[in-house]
């Protein structure tokens, strides 16, 4: 009567939003990445130190920084986990419209802090890598144009993704930053395989990247560095895989002991690239393991359950973002054990860095809202009795 | 594939009929393929997500199991192990001609310290300290807690400072096996040998690489692990060596000379019995490299392959081999010695301003040592050839012998070679060579006139070189040099029954201004051959800066300083290489002469 009356909207019956976010978000995956960021900030404690005296600052200067920008991402994480699939693919789609601007324009407006490769925006406090946040929504892109291809009478997606890819990779290739290149073309190859691709095509593409990898190898220098780096069968001890090898074998099953580690003194990435080889060191075997069990956990979960759903577009962008975030972590860990070739690349949340875990953030998020429990129709199978 | 028509004409004909719309049969048609074709995706996609899945968990528990292995397998000492390629300790020995011991390795210990092992860091400390007096004990303990976990402490150790260490018995102080190079001789062939340090250095081994000499020069030989079993044989004999080394030290010493350095070569196949600089040092303990001062007045300046000298009147044989070769004179023409000769504004003078006469035969020339004589020799001959032969003997190149030192040892030759250049040359002013090439070049004339290129290798068979002179050029030469000890400057070096030939050289230094020469200061050579009627050996012996101070006023030609010393280590030698005096041919003979490896 008073809405009558006052001509307010009627109240739906709807359940209240954070309960339902609690009731349909995948607990297991949530509580994995909450575990990781509480590992990221304990090896923060060991592994920032060094970097802190060595550039002059409070001990515990980047603990407090990773703190602070880990917990900026996880509200980020915690925001876009709130979205439903379309907004998620709304914001995406805009997201990536920003960061390919950016992208374009880093030759002119970037900096190289000296690196050599033109990766980075600096703003002043923090500064910001456009690839890291190009790639989940490049995924997200992808993931629509490939979905509206799948419908009937669609546009044709998989080529229009196929050249935005393209464009994408000559960008990258220029600055040049082949790991970051390497996991976008990966993200788009499991979109690509997720919308049905052809067995025959996929293994076309994969000799293509082959070749592709080839010609960059011989083109390269920096690249074949590295490369016949990793080909060689000696370690060098001297080297950054050489101490992360040797950290690891000290640190044996159980570790040296809190604080004890080495390895964080000579490897001057050791609170971003090889912060494994402190984990390893400090806490042993057992630590590496839990951590990634926590990273299979949220892939092979994230995995397991877009099985259930239906909305095409839901499927494939999850699938991508899942499989991103999970082999840049196996790419980071890998060349700790010397199974793939060094390659600049940070872990997930347990990283120090202010940009990459707001993005680390996002794709999570993003993959946490696409991986929520929604109603998939499953009565409807059951009228028409086709289980 | 079997697909139902969206618009199947019976149904369409039918709907028709009844009035309905026939689009909306093939709108539901359209949905049930839409629907199918959705399912057989979502089908499709499951497949493949399952197969995601299951190839992550693969992935991942790749990393996981080779971070367990790695986890389970021991450390190697970080910061220790060497890169790359493996060492190999391997190093083939030094052998002089004979067989005798020059270089081997030794297995011993190095010690290091691992700072997490210490029980007691301030005891072993000061325990090291008293067992190596040059340790600090202080530092010791300041490197031992600042927070490095590996340090090296010795290199090599004695079997007692072994033990001593061991008996301090600390658990962080570890033994580290090495193979040391050790050369018995100590001081002798130092400048041959040259030396080696560590290179690459593990735990377990260290690599072992020359620093000079033949070790540096041949080190790829002698690290090469398919020879490391086959010793490197020198032409090097070791008695000679130390005799020449000996005679050379005494003459050092009474004669005051800063330096000396004598060659022994065998005229034939060019190699080298004895080669001796002074001072020398102990290739055990090579010093570092000065870095102040003349490098070339260093115990580690090689003076008889590196030293490049103006070696005086020690040339004048070659102008006058020439000229006999080209047919221009014989030992008897009468040359020119007029007084005063002034060549291009230059005044020649002679030695000690003597006067010789308006001429002189050739061979007194030699004998005498006329330096206008053998100016218009060169004269004579033109520097276009005078420089092409000179450089057929090997004068103008650096020696081409096995030792690390010789492709440095450049001579040096006026840019343009004018005519003043060619009078000066031809009696071994204005330009500078080294002692091993004069060696070669004399034993080109006592071998008959064949291009020698000297060498440390023993060989068993030799190529002879080409030929530079006449087989009678190079007899004349030798016969004019045998009058020079006879009757000319070289006396001092007649050992009876010998025959020794050969040639004085006493050359002033180049002043350190660059101006001139400096009467005080000279280089006195005495280039010598023996036995004269087949020459066999060629004796080179140089002293720098030598005063002879027995008479009344201080002697510093050749002859009363470098001839003398020539003769004793022809005197010493002389029956070790098989030569036996013959007192009835002034010329020396051969008798009974015998390759000294043949004799053992």
């Amino acid at each position: 009567m008073t809405e009558m009356v006052y001509g307010a909207v009627p109240a739906q019956a709807r359940e209240p939003v954070l309960p339902r976010w609690w009731r349909t978000i995948d607990k297991w995956s949530l509580s994995a990445i909450l575990c990781l960021f509480g590992i990221g900030l304990l090896l923060g404690l060991a592994a920032s130190v060094p970097l802190a005296t060595r550039n002059g600052l409070p001990s515990f200067y980047y603990v407090q920084r990773e703190a602070f920008f880990g917990t900026v991402a996880l509200a980020t994480m915690f925001a876009f986990s709130l979205l439903s699939p379309k907004a998620i693919r709304r914001m995406g789609v805009m997201g990536f419209a920003v960061t390919f601007l950016a992208l374009v324009l880093l030759p002119l407006l970037g900096t190289d802090f000296g690196k050599g490769a033109v990766r980075w925006y600096s703003l002043g406090f923090v500064s910001f890598q456009p690839s890291e946040f190009l790639k989940p929504g490049f995924i997200i892109v992808a993931a629509w144009l490939m979905a509206a291809a799948s419908e009937l009478n669609g546009p044709p997606g998989r080529l229009f993704s196929f050249i935005l890819l393209v464009v994408i990779l000559l960008f990258l290739a220029t600055q040049p930053d082949f790991g970051q290149s390497m996991l976008v073309l990966f993200g788009w190859g499991v979109v690509y395989f997720m919308s049905g691709a052809r067995m025959a095509v996929i293994i076309a593409i994969l000799g293509l990247v082959g070749l592709a990898g080839n010609f960059a190898y011989q083109n390269s220098e920096h690249l074949k560095r590295r490369i016949d780096g990793y080909l060689t069968a000696e370690v060098d001890p001297r080297s950054q895989i050489g101490y992360a090898t040797n950290a690891i074998q000290e640190g044996g099953f159980f570790g040296v002991g809190v604080g004890n580690g080495q390895v964080k003194w000579t490897l001057p990435d050791a609170h971003t690239d090889f912060i494994i080889a402190v984990a390893a060191e400090e806490y042993g075997l057992i630590m590496v393991l839990l951590i990634i069990c926590l990273y299979s956990t949220v892939v092979v979960r994230s995995l397991l359950r877009l099985m259930r759903e239906r909305d095409p577009f839901v499927r494939l962008a999850g699938a991508g973002l899942a499989c991103i975030f999970g082999v840049q972590a196996m790419i980071n860990i890998g060349v700790a054990v010397r199974l793939l070739p060094a390659k600049g690349m940070t872990l997930p949340f347990v990283s120090y860095g202010g940009s990459s875990v707001i993005a680390a953030g996002i794709t999570v998020g993003m993959l946490l809202a696409l991986t929520r429990t929604r109603p998939q129709g499953e009565i409807a199978d059951i009228f028409k009795r086709r289980r | 594939m079997i697909r139902t028509p969206l618009r199947p004409l019976a149904r369409i004909l039918d709907a028709r009929a009844r009035g309905q719309n026939p689009d909306t049969i093939e709108a539901a048609n359209l949905a049930a393929r839409h629907e199918e074709m959705k399912d057989r995706a979502r089908l499709q996609a499951e497949r493949r997500l399952r197969f995601l899945a299951l190839g992550f968990i693969v992935a991942f528990s790749v990393i996981a199991l080779r971070m367990g292995t790695l986890a389970a397998t021991e450390p190697s000492e970080l910061g220790t192990t060497s890169s790359g390629s493996e060492i190999t300790a391997q190093r083939a020995d030094i052998l002089d001609r004979k067989g005798r011991i020059l270089a081997t390795n030794m297995m011993t210990h190095s010690l290091y310290v691992q700072t997490a092992d210490l029980v007691d860091p301030a005891r072993t400390a000061s325990e090291l300290a008293r067992i190596f007096p040059d340790l600090d004990a202080e530092t010791m303990l300041r490197r031992f807690t600042d927070g490095r976990s590996f340090l090296w402490v010795k290199k090599v150790l004695s079997p007692e400072q072994m033990q001593e260490v061991h008996e301090i018995g600390d658990p962080g102080l570890y033994f580290g096996p090495r193979e040391m190079r050790l050369y018995p001789n100590g001081h002798l062939a130092a400048h041959i040998l040259g030396g080696s340090a560590f290179g690459n250095e593990g735990v377990d081994s260290a690599e072992v690489i020359g620093t000079a000499g033949i070790e540096k020069a041949l080190d790829t030989r002698l690290r090469d692990p398919a020879q490391s079993n086959t010793p490197l044989q020198l032409s090097i004999d070791l008695t000679l060596q130390a005799n020449v080394e000996e005679v050379l030290g005494t003459a050092m010493k009474t004669l005051n000379a800063k330096g000396a350095a004598a060659i022994l070569m065998d005229t034939h196949t060019g190699e080298i019995l004895a080669l001796a600089s002074l001072p020398d040092f102990d290739p055990n303990d090579r010093p570092a490299p000065a870095l102040t001062g003349d490098p070339s007045e260093s115990p580690l300046f090689n003076r008889s392959v590196q030293g490049v000298y103006e070696l005086g009147s020690t040339f004048k044989i070659f102008a006058v081999a020439q000229a006999m070769d080209l047919g221009l004179i014989n030992e008897n023409t009468e040359i020119d010695t007029k007084q005063p000769f002034v060549y291009d504004g230059f005044r020649i003078n002679e030695f000690d301003n003597h006067n010789y006469g308006p001429t002189l035969p050739a061979w007194e020339v030699i004998a005498v040592s006329s330096n206008i004589g053998s100016a218009h020799l060169g004269l004579m001959i033109g520097g276009e050839r005078q420089q092409a032969f000179l450089r057929t003997l090997g004068l103008l190149d650096p020696p081409k012998v096995e030792l690390a030192e010789a492709p440095g040892a450049r001579a040096l030759v006026p840019k343009n070679w004018s005519g003043i250049v060619t009078v000066t040359a031809s009696y071994g002013h204005g330009i500078s060579t080294s002692l091993m090439n004069l060696a070669a070049a004399y034993a080109t004339l006592g071998n008959g006139g064949l291009k020698i290129t000297p060498t440390l290798i023993h060989s068993d068979t030799h190529t002879p070189g080409p030929r530079v002179v006449s087989e009678d050029t190079a007899l004349a030469a030798v016969r004019m040099m045998r009058k020079v000890v006879t009757d000319g400057t070289a006396t001092f070096a007649d050992v009876p029954g010998y025959g020794v030939a050969g040639k004085t050289g006493t050359a002033e230094k180049p002043k350190k201004n660059g101006k001139g020469y400096d009467a005080d200061k000279v280089i006195n050579t005495f280039a010598s051959v023996f036995p004269a009627d087949n020459p066999k050996y060629v004796l080179i012996v140089t002293l720098d800066e030598p005063v002879e101070t027995a008479g009344s006023k201080p002697r510093r030609t050749a002859g009363y300083t470098a001839v003398p010393v020539a003769g004793e280590i022809i005197r010493r030698i002389g029956p070790l290489v098989g030569l036996r005096p013959d007192g009835e041919n002034p010329m020396g003979t051969l008798v009974a002469y015998k390759d000294p490896v043949a004799q053992e």
